[in-house]
């Protein structure tokens, strides 16, 4: 029981972390077929702002402006970089993508160094929040669960009750027809993207102390982040934020299971010393992500809830 | 009808021609790699070029998917990983001695890489192919997360984090080279290259070969035509698995271990870089992308540390003004000195190559200075006797004037290109 509703605690604060950080990459791939592998190095990069800020000022306001830097920064990639890519065709889009997540880590690294900087949870933040079965539980998660929790809101407000959010919806499947009516699809494109990367920065402020933030954190995230858009399906936020909290509950909950798989499959006379048998569950929690990619892209590629296939 | 066929019998280029055209650079190809041992090269050199000939083959068999399928990989490190670990435990095999495997030369690693390569390519493959373009990208980053976890988790397979080691002397003799010293391996790793080359060639020149570049470019005609793209891209696919793991054995061979790293993504992620900086449109383009990549990784490293972002850049560069790579430049080039329009072009050429260098001169300065400064070893980057400390105002001059004026000039000539 104590594991269980830990792990569902943990597990829902890094699905919705996970969601913050797809949930910009879902519009920006339904848009503009563009899967951004740079994604996950915003992420970092706004993790390593709000580092910097925060040791000048506060954290409060890293927590605003270290996102609007890293929207910033998105938006002159897509201006000045994608859309001249764009016309070599997808391909030439992904490996411009590819291209720039390599540039940011080692540009990281030159900045902020080789190893993990000292980003610390605010002081404001740093105490136990309440007592759950002897175990104590930390303010922060909590603050992290409020602030993906609004955002998410937030979002969906934008998205579907304001008029640019009807265009932007618009521009998710008739981008032409859009451009048609009047409207600045390159702008909208444009802003969609800064908005994308800024919600990967939000993510990196507030994950980046409750993880590490390290020149590796890129690496780590991207690919998930791409099996949740993949999982969640083309232009669904919906598809995304389940996807999301699908596999934040699943590795979450992987990690805590302690059994291996000699104590599960020994029915089937899997020895618990052979090398397969000694396998436990935990150590497969880091798999579990993309063995979900793969038999998705298999078995229905349009993902949970996506409206086309990718 | 007898006059179209009279035309089209026209056009099918003469036998002279396909002899200058086919035959002729591979002999060229062939002498080189006779040659390079005449001028006594050190053992580093040769070390370095036996890298660059497993290379060659690596990024031959990657542009067998990207540049003539269009099939874009981000993991085909796997298959080179998974042939060199087969190739590595045959060596130990041989090593034991017993039975079949006491005849087995260790000159032959590679041709075990091939299959093994194959059979990863056969299996992995029948999920992967079934669609093209950010899907089957998607499923080849997935698959070699997959493979790269399952290769730290099966330590009696993959040697854990120390991987496993074999001896490349074990075994019988073939054609009296024992493989002891790097220039006995360099006559095994030429070999092997002149055969990848020769391979992966012959196999451009064979209806599936041509089959998979017309399902690259209109996968719906050619199912209109009857063939099946799904097919077609299987089919390729174990052909570039074979190859990759082809280089996996020669790998196995050189430098005598396999570790579960070389499955990850990031050998991957490398010889994407590789491939495609040389030129996914040409045959030789990876064989360039090759030689400049392995040299750049050995050598530059020896100056900067900063040559992972030098490789970065290099790379963005190409794919944003230069789709055609290394081997575009070399070609156009040719081309125009050929059609005899260097009177022309000349002077934009030049506007270029002065903008390109003032460009390179400030992205130089400043990462070099960067790097001095973030190290905080107060370490100053002094090129030909200058001090360019952060405080030097010369530092900020270097780089920013350049950049702007190169920028300028860039423009301008390509400006004068359009006209």
């Amino acid at each position: 029981m104590e594991t269980l509703v830990f792990a569902l605690l943990n597990g829902v604060i890094y699905g919705l972390l996970l969601f913050m950080l797809s949930s910009g990459l879902t519009l920006i791939f339904s848009m503009m077929g563009v899967l951004n592998f740079a994604h996950a190095s915003f992420y970092m990069l706004g993790a390593y702002l709000a580092f910097t800020i925060m040791e000048g000022t506060s954290f409060w306001i890293a927590l605003f402006l270290a996102p609007v830097l890293v929207g910033l920064v998105g938006m002159v990639v897509e201006r000045y970089g994608l859309r001249r890519v764009h016309a070599q065709g997808h391909v030439a889009e992904l490996l411009f993508t590819f291209g720039l997540a390599y540039l940011i880590d080692e540009l990281v690294k030159i900045f902020w160094g080789r190893t993990a900087v000292n980003y610390r949870v605010p002081e404001l933040l740093d105490f136990p929040l309440f007592t759950l079965y002897g175990a104590q539980y930390p303010a922060y998660r909590i603050f992290i669960l409020f602030v993906a929790a609004f955002m998410l809101v937030a979002l969906w407000y934008l998205l579907k009750k304001t008029r640019a959010g009807l265009i932007i919806q618009a521009a998710l499947t008739h981008p032409n027809m859009v451009g048609s009516l009047g409207h600045n699809v390159p702008l909208i494109f444009m802003t969609v993207f800064g908005v994308g990367c800024a919600l990967a920065g939000l993510a990196g402020v507030i994950g980046g102390n409750y993880f590490v933030t390290d020149p590796a954190m890129a690496v780590q995230m991207g690919p998930i982040v791409f099996v949740v858009v993949v999982v969640g399906g083309l232009g669904s936020l919906e598809g995304a934020f389940v996807a999301a909290m699908l596999i934040g509950l699943l590795q979450t909950s992987a990690i805590s299971i302690n059994a291996s798989l000699a104590d599960i499959f020994g029915f089937l006379g899997l020895g618990p010393h052979t090398e397969v048998g000694e396998i436990t569950i935990a150590s497969m929690a880091p798999m579990l992500p993309f063995l979900m990619l793969v038999l998705i892209l298999m078995i229905r590629p349009r993902g949970l809830m996506g409206d086309r296939e990718i | 009808m007898t006059d179209m066929t009279a035309t089209y019998a026209g056009l099918e280029p003469t036998r002279a021609e396909k002899f200058r055209q086919r035959t002729v650079p591979l002999i060229l190809f062939a002498l080189v790699l006779l040659v390079i041992p005449l001028f006594n090269p050190s053992r580093s050199m040769i070390t370095l070029l036996n890298h660059m000939g497993i290379t060659i083959v690596f990024a031959l068999s990657y542009n067998m998917l990207l540049g003539r399928a269009g099939l874009l990989s981000f993991g085909h490190a796997v298959y080179m990983g998974l042939g060199g670990y087969f190739a590595v435990h045959v060596m130990n095999w041989v090593a034991e001695g017993t039975g079949f495997w006491g005849a087995v030369p260790i000159f032959s690693m590679p041709a075990f890489g091939f299959g093994a390569g194959a059979l990863a390519g056969a299996i992995i493959g029948w999920p992967s192919c079934r669609r093209s373009g950010t899907p089957f990208a998607m499923i080849s980053l997935g698959v070699a997360e997959l493979v790269a976890a399952a290769g730290f988790m099966f330590d009696s397979l993959f040697g854990g984090e120390m991987g496993v080691s074999a001896d490349r002397m074990a075994g019988p003799e073939f054609l009296g080279l024992s493989l002891g010293p790097v220039d006995e391996v360099y006559w095994f790793i030429a070999f092997w290259t002149f055969i990848g080359v020769l391979g992966t060639y012959a196999f451009t020149r064979t209806p599936l070969g041509k089959l998979s570049e017309a399902t690259r470019d209109n996968a719906e005609r050619v199912q209109f035509v009857g063939y099946n793209p799904q097919r077609v891209r299987y089919l390729v696919f174990i052909f570039a698995g074979a190859f990759a793991g082809m280089a996996g054995g020669m790998s196995a061979v050189q430098d005598e271990i396999f570790t579960p790293e070389s499955l990850s993504l990031v050998p991957s992620g490398a010889i994407l870089i590789a491939t495609y900086v040389g030129g996914i449109r040409y045959f030789t383009g990876p064989i360039m992308g090759a030689i400049v990549m392995t040299y750049m990784g050995s050598n530059l490293s020896d100056y900067t540390v900063g040559w992972l972002l030098y490789l970065g850049l290099m790379f963005v560069g190409v794919v944003m003004f230069l789709p055609n790579g290394i081997a575009g430049i070399v070609y156009g080039t040719a081309d125009t000195l050929r059609a005899g329009r260097l009177g022309e072009v000349w002077q934009s050429w030049l506007l270029r190559l002065a903008g390109l260098v003032l460009i390179a001169v400030s992205v130089i300065t400043i990462i070099e200075v960067a790097f001095r400064w973030s190290d905080g070893y107060g370490e100053v980057f002094e090129p030909f006797g200058l001090s360019l400390a952060t405080t030097n105002p010369l530092t900020w001059i270097l780089g920013v004037l350049p950049l702007v004026l190169g920028v300028v000039l860039v423009l301008k000539a390509a400006k004068g290109e359009s006209k």
